[in-house]
């Protein structure tokens, strides 16, 4: 069975969603995230969306709720990497993520959360960031 | 207005709805849609695809690649034999929902889409037919 892995990152949870989420998977997402986040303390959630192609108005809830949950858990949570052409559709599908703060990607993500783990990139990093 | 190929796919669970996503976003990529307008056509797809496994109890999607000589275009029609919805008006408003949804999917859909066709009779079952255009 498909399962999404949920990453420690010091105080973060990272979450890359790579496949195309059926509903069931969405659901159980949601359920182990929020049992992560009690496990761990984690301070703050991001949630990698770049690889996927379509944001639905149930995956839209799914993630709105998992920011809902995370705020009662003291954490906040961050989407990254939307792609263009989702975030237009979203708009025009009427979803507005309340509550759902998004950077572009992991990096301005993890800034955004003041983690540790977000530190600025020294100038060699940001000289090899320039390269893609 | 002639129907370039059709392309019947059954529709019972939420991994078919993930089939419906990829099947439809192969099919618009054929009709030469933008990513914009693939991800338009695909997003109203999964709505309507689900609202048939959901409130539908299943059925079937109907591909059709057309043509009208000037433009290319998809449609595709969504078809169950549930109970119907009562009271369509009511239906299309955003944010009604008399499932555990957000009530996005039937007003959502029709924003996505260029034309947007809806007819349910209680105790029959519901047709939806959506198409795009390039």
């Amino acid at each position: 069975m498909d399962r999404i892995p949920i990453l420690r990152l010091r105080d973060l949870l990272l979450v890359t969603i790579q496949v195309d989420m059926h509903d069931r998977l969405a659901m159980q997402l949601q359920d182990e995230l929020t049992a992560r986040i009690s496990e761990t303390g984690a301070r703050g959630v991001l949630i990698d969306i770049s690889s996927l192609d379509i944001v639905d108005s149930f995956i839209g809830r799914m993630i709105a709720n998992i920011a809902a949950m995370a705020r009662v858990l003291d954490a906040q949570t961050v989407v990254v990497g939307m792609q263009p052409a989702v975030a237009i559709t979203l708009v025009e599908l009427g979803l507005t993520l309340p509550g759902v703060r998004t950077a572009l990607n992991v990096d301005k993500g993890m800034m955004l959360l003041g983690s540790e783990a977000g530190r600025a990139p020294t100038k060699m990093e940001r000289d090899a960031d320039g390269t893609h | 207005m002639p129907t370039v190929r059709t392309e019947m796919v059954d529709l019972r669970s939420s991994s078919d709805v993930v089939s419906v996503r990829q099947i439809v976003r192969t099919w618009s990529i054929e009709a030469g849609f933008s990513l914009v307008d693939q991800t338009k056509i695909v997003t109203a797809a999964s709505e309507l695809a689900r609202n048939t496994v959901d409130y539908g109890g299943g059925g079937t999607v109907r591909l059709e690649l057309m043509n009208d000589g000037i433009r290319r275009g998809l449609r595709v029609t969504f078809e169950d034999q549930g109970p119907g919805i009562p009271n369509i008006e009511k239906a299309m408003q955003d944010h009604y929902t008399t499932g555990k949804g957000l009530g996005l999917g039937l007003g959502g859909a029709k924003r996505l889409v260029n034309e947007f066709e809806i007819t349910s009779r209680v105790g029959e079952g519901t047709r939806v037919v959506i198409t795009r255009w390039k």
